[in-house]
């Protein structure tokens, strides 16, 4: 990260080794690395092309050996030029963009890509700028103040679908994270472990079109719990859920990190349920762009989604969560304390009831914007009343979601992608099944559908 | 005399000063926590292992050592999201300035033909009275949808906050003119225009000045609140931000420069009408 650093700082060593990326030890072993990794996706391609079944491949290879193979191979193919043209990239048509994040660890990838790189490798010029609320960052999408921005996965389906807003096609190009929330509870009510205790407390959401207010109803719906007639539900910015908390005006909340963690390290709440304990790989937030950018800029949509992808596929690997917290602690970025995100980033907490738990998986990264997550999101709006009537439920997944597109660039990028855009997912030991969803939506019990 | 009571009260001000920080310093002592009945060390050291926290309330000698740390380094730039008090200032007045502007461009000539009009007066008292008790704020949801910007709606904000003292306090002093002098000036012919030059601006130029002030005031109460609102700079975001992390002591830095500011701003102002004043 040494080509950031302020060279006015007069701590910083200007002599320093480390590459742009700062996984390298100098820019130049990087650059190797880079090569390595196009050259990797190039050999795979024509491999895959050569040979469309692994039996033959393998059994290819095994005859003549792998270097062998190589040079038959690129004798065949121009295997070199292909990867020259590989890597010589399209022009960017806009390549200084704003990016819009709310301060949560939910936009780790997002603004990770800023200081450590990710954006400036595909030639980007990115501005990240911190959102004071949800409500701005769709006010700010909406006027397309912001190219892009970080986004609650919900929201793009509420904005195209006109909840809440005027209706105007919002994209979901990727998913930013998936677990990473939590139900958090006040001290006081350490005796009320049983969820079904909760009848006439208050909870805090951060937004009418977030997967935090499904998954609480959700939540408290299995255990019996009406959540518009039992329990009062409010609207509020993290840190006010924090301070709300404190003053014992909400009973507990289901919000984003490091807020939970936060709580716990106030002294004044305790995590109660992990979000993936409720739905293990459920979507959180998602980068959503306007719906003309991908098709007005092709290729800097293009770029863009390479490295917000490098960068979610970074995030993913537990070893280099210390090194990516100490990139969005600053003041710039998060501005929360390390020894939160610490806690929030490996899965290694303090869960407030005097235990340390170990949840590798707490927070975690992955992009792929399954279609199938859309359903099921329209699902529950419709199962709340936000949405009536009669919804193409495929047909609105497949507008918002860009799976396909963001398939096809995965796959480019050498980076594991699912065969299907739909899937089935398991919430609370309930099955959903995207291709029924009607049928889903009719076995709940408590329901305003 | 009066020196002795400028003496005593100057000698009132310091004792009350000190004891607010005084009580401040005792009700923020820190409190002997109870020995955790976890053991357990790794738990504590997740916990913070006893180490200050950002949040609640600090004490004065964290605020001063704040005060001292950010006023020493006013104009830092580290990115968009984090930038020097003194920068976060500048954006602040900069829109404060622009709005108020605006407003004393459209509210002074209004101003003038409601005062010296009294058919105009009928017509547009009625959306005045209306108008006037608005929350400026509650303009920003309509500001950002029809100008699609959040910087000019701030500005917007700005400016239908500033309008209607303005307005009022112009309309006021003009129609209050004495009518001996405006006599005396259609006695001597003189033209409408030099009129309202000579003879109108100059006697109603202190209430006037009076309104702008009431006017900034306002304005600066609502820059904080709509940066708090919209985001990105200014020293209303930079209190939203430094909510965000939780760290009361950076909001009550943030609070104790608003009130500077605004306090020298109401100073100029204070200034300007003594310059304008006049004694029959």
């Amino acid at each position: 990260m040494s080509a950031f650093d302020d060279p006015f700082d007069p701590k910083v060593k200007l002599a320093s080794q480390g590459c742009s990326c700062g996984r390298h030890s100098s820019q130049a072993e990087h650059q190797l690395d880079e090569d390595a990794r196009i050259g990797r996706v190039v050999e795979t391609t024509v491999m895959r092309a050569l040979f469309p079944h692994d039996e033959t491949r393998r059994n290819f290879i095994r005859a003549v050996g792998a270097s062998t193979a190589f040079a038959a191979i690129s004798t065949l193919f121009p295997m070199s030029a292909a990867k020259a043209l590989a890597a010589d990239r399209a022009p960017l048509e806009k390549p200084d963009l704003k990016i819009g994040f709310v301060p949560i660890t939910c936009a780790t990838p997002i603004i990770m890509a800023g200081p450590m790189g990710f954006y400036s490798r595909e030639g980007l010029n990115v501005s990240l700028l911190k959102t004071a609320g949800w409500a701005i960052v769709r006010d700010k999408v909406m006027n397309k103040e912001y190219d892009a921005s970080h986004m609650l996965s919900p929201m793009p389906l509420a904005i195209s679908l006109g909840l809440g807003s005027q209706a105007q096609p919002v994209d979901v190009a990727a998913i930013e994270n998936i677990n990473g929330q939590a139900i958090t509870m006040h001290v006081k009510h350490k005796d009320k472990l049983d969820p079904k205790q909760w009848k006439g407390l208050k909870f805090g959401i951060p937004f009418d079109y977030s997967i935090h207010n499904f998954l609480l109803r959700y939540f408290l719906a299995e255990h019996g719990i009406d959540p518009d007639k039992d329990v009062e539900l409010r609207i509020m910015a993290p840190p006010d859920m924090v301070a709300n908390l404190r003053a014992g005006n909400i009973d507990g909340f289901l919000g984003p990190e490091p807020f939970n963690q936060r709580a716990v390290y106030e002294e004044v709440g305790y995590i109660h349920t992990l979000s993936r304990d409720i739905w293990d790989g459920h979507p959180c937030c998602a980068f959503g762009v306007s719906e003309g950018f991908a098709k007005n800029y092709p290729n800097t949509f293009a770029a863009l989604f390479r490295a917000i992808a490098s960068a979610t596929e970074y995030a993913h690997k537990p070893e280099n969560r210390n090194d990516i917290i100490k990139a969005i602690a600053p003041a710039n970025y998060l501005n929360q304390p390390i020894p939160v995100l610490e806690q929030v980033m490996t899965g290694h907490f303090a869960d407030g009831l005097g235990k340390v738990r170990n949840v590798p998986d707490r927070v975690d990264f992955d992009p792929f914007p399954w279609q199938s997550m859309a359903v099921w999101m329209l699902t529950q709006l419709k199962r709340w009343g936000y949405l009536k009537g009669e919804i193409n439920y495929k047909q609105i997944a497949e507008e918002v979601f860009l799976a396909t597109d963001a398939r096809k660039r995965l796959k480019e990028m050498g980076l594991p992608a699912p065969a299907s855009n739909y899937s089935k997912h398991t919430i609370m030991g309930k099955e959903f099944d995207p291709a029924k969803p009607e049928q889903y939506l009719k076995s709940f019990k408590i329901s305003r559908a | 005399m009066s020196k002795s009571l400028t003496f005593r009260a100057y000698l009132l001000s310091m004792l009350i000063f000190g004891m607010v920080l005084l009580g401040w310093y005792l009700a923020t002592l820190p409190q002997q926590t109870a020995v955790t009945t976890q053991a357990d060390a790794e738990y504590a050291a997740l916990m913070g292992g006893g180490a200050v926290k950002k949040s609640g309330m600090p004490t004065p000698a964290e605020v001063g050592h704040t005060l001292r740390e950010k006023l020493a380094d006013p104009f830092y730039d580290h990115g968009p999201n984090d930038k020097g008090i003194g920068i976060q200032l500048g954006y602040s007045l900069a829109r404060v300035l622009a709005g108020f502007s605006l407003a004393a461009l459209v509210a002074i000539p209004l101003g003038f033909l409601v005062g010296m009009s009294p058919i105009m007066h009928r017509a547009l008292d009625p959306y005045i009275q209306l108008l006037k008790p608005i929350s400026p704020l509650a303009w920003m949801p309509l500001a950002l949808y029809t100008i699609k910007d959040s910087s000019a709606s701030a500005i917007f904000v700005i400016f239908i906050c500033s309008l209607w003292p303005m307005l009022i306090n112009t309309a006021y002093g003009v129609a209050a003119v004495k009518h001996d002098w405006l006599n005396v000036a259609k006695t001597l012919e003189v033209s409408p225009l030099r009129k309202a030059f000579l003879v109108v601006l100059p006697a109603a130029a202190p209430t006037i000045l009076t309104g702008m002030r009431i006017s900034m005031g306002i304005a600066w109460l609502v820059i904080v609140a709509a940066e708090m609102l919209v985001g990105g700079t200014g020293i209303g975001y930079f209190v939203w931000n430094e909510w965000n992390n939780l760290s009361l002591t950076n909001v009550i830095f943030a609070v104790l420069m608003i009130g500077v500011v605004g306090m020298m701003l109401d100073m100029i102002f204070g200034w300007l009408s003594r310059l304008v004043a006049y004694n029959d």
